[in-house]
């Protein structure tokens, strides 16, 4: 239980730190730190296959994406960035204050929470982790493979050179 | 179903949303778009965690792994889109800030 506490504590206040910077870079980091912990809290839900993805991809992956746009971008000067940081202060003030909100209300609605529904026991129950993935879940598959090309093909069309630009 | 077990999940219930209203509340206040992705990535997470609480707790995980995977993938998809199209308004404008793109038309 102790884990479980730890682990989401410290997500909540990763999340917290990655919206409430001036500097991208860092929150793109705390982005990476969160997706650790997320990991973790898989691993511990006996998820190791989307934990292993998480890891790879949102980890790492994302991160990199993320440090790669940030770096083809300007970055801000120091006035701008501690106007930026006054203006940012000024407008969390409130988060911290929605967030004790939130967790009450959902405290309230999970009080009447008695019991965990098991849903009927079925074929689903007894196959394995590879069988759900790659048998019961084959249009999931296939609806990853579109979205994959998809996403190849809208890169694609957003960095093709534009006519217009090299006049 | 043990009592801890139910308290676990609860604390996954509180937790999700919690997260889930970081990530909206980030979106709306910033004004960066980078920060605006993170908000979504933030929001996301949330939903992650949710998904896998609501599969361990009910007995099959491994029945709630493809469908966190299929979740990942949209989301860098998502992000590969959207890493384009900051990438063409920082060259356009030469700012992140979505107050100095409001003269695009169309």
């Amino acid at each position: 239980m102790a884990i479980h506490i730890l682990l989401l504590s410290l997500i909540i206040i990763c999340a917290a730190f990655a919206v409430v910077r001036t500097r991208v870079i860092r929150a793109a980091i705390m982005l990476a730190a969160i997706s650790i912990f997320v990991t973790i809290v898989l691993f511990v839900l006996n998820m190791p296959l989307a934990a292993i993805f998480e890891l790879s991809v949102c980890a790492g992956l994302i991160t990199v994406i993320f440090i790669s746009v940030i770096s083809l971008t300007n970055p801000l000067t120091v006035e701008e960035r501690f106007e930026e940081r006054d203006n940012m202060f000024k407008k969390f003030l409130l988060l911290p204050v929605l967030i004790i909100i939130c967790a009450a209300s959902f405290y309230m609605l999970t009080k009447g929470i008695n019991f965990i529904p098991i849903l009927d026991v079925s074929e689903a129950a007894e196959i394995s982790d590879k069988a759900a993935m790659w048998h019961l879940k084959q249009i999931d598959l296939i609806g990853q493979i579109i979205i994959i090309l998809t996403g190849v093909f809208g890169v694609v069309v957003l960095f093709k050179d534009n006519k217009d630009d090299k006049k | 179903m043990s009592y801890e077990a139910l308290m676990l999940f609860k604390l996954y219930l509180i937790t999700a949303p919690v997260l889930f209203v970081i990530g909206i509340y980030a979106i709306i206040v910033t004004r960066n778009i980078i920060s605006m992705i993170i908000g979504l990535e933030i929001m996301t997470k949330g939903v992650t965690i949710l998904l896998a609480a609501a599969g361990f707790f009910n007995g099959r995980p491994h029945l709630m792994e493809p469908l966190i995977i299929t979740m990942i993938v949209i989301e860098v998809v998502i992000l590969m889109i959207a890493a384009g199209y900051i990438i063409n308004i920082a060259k356009k404008h030469n700012s992140l800030d979505v107050e100095n793109i409001k003269n695009i038309k169309g």
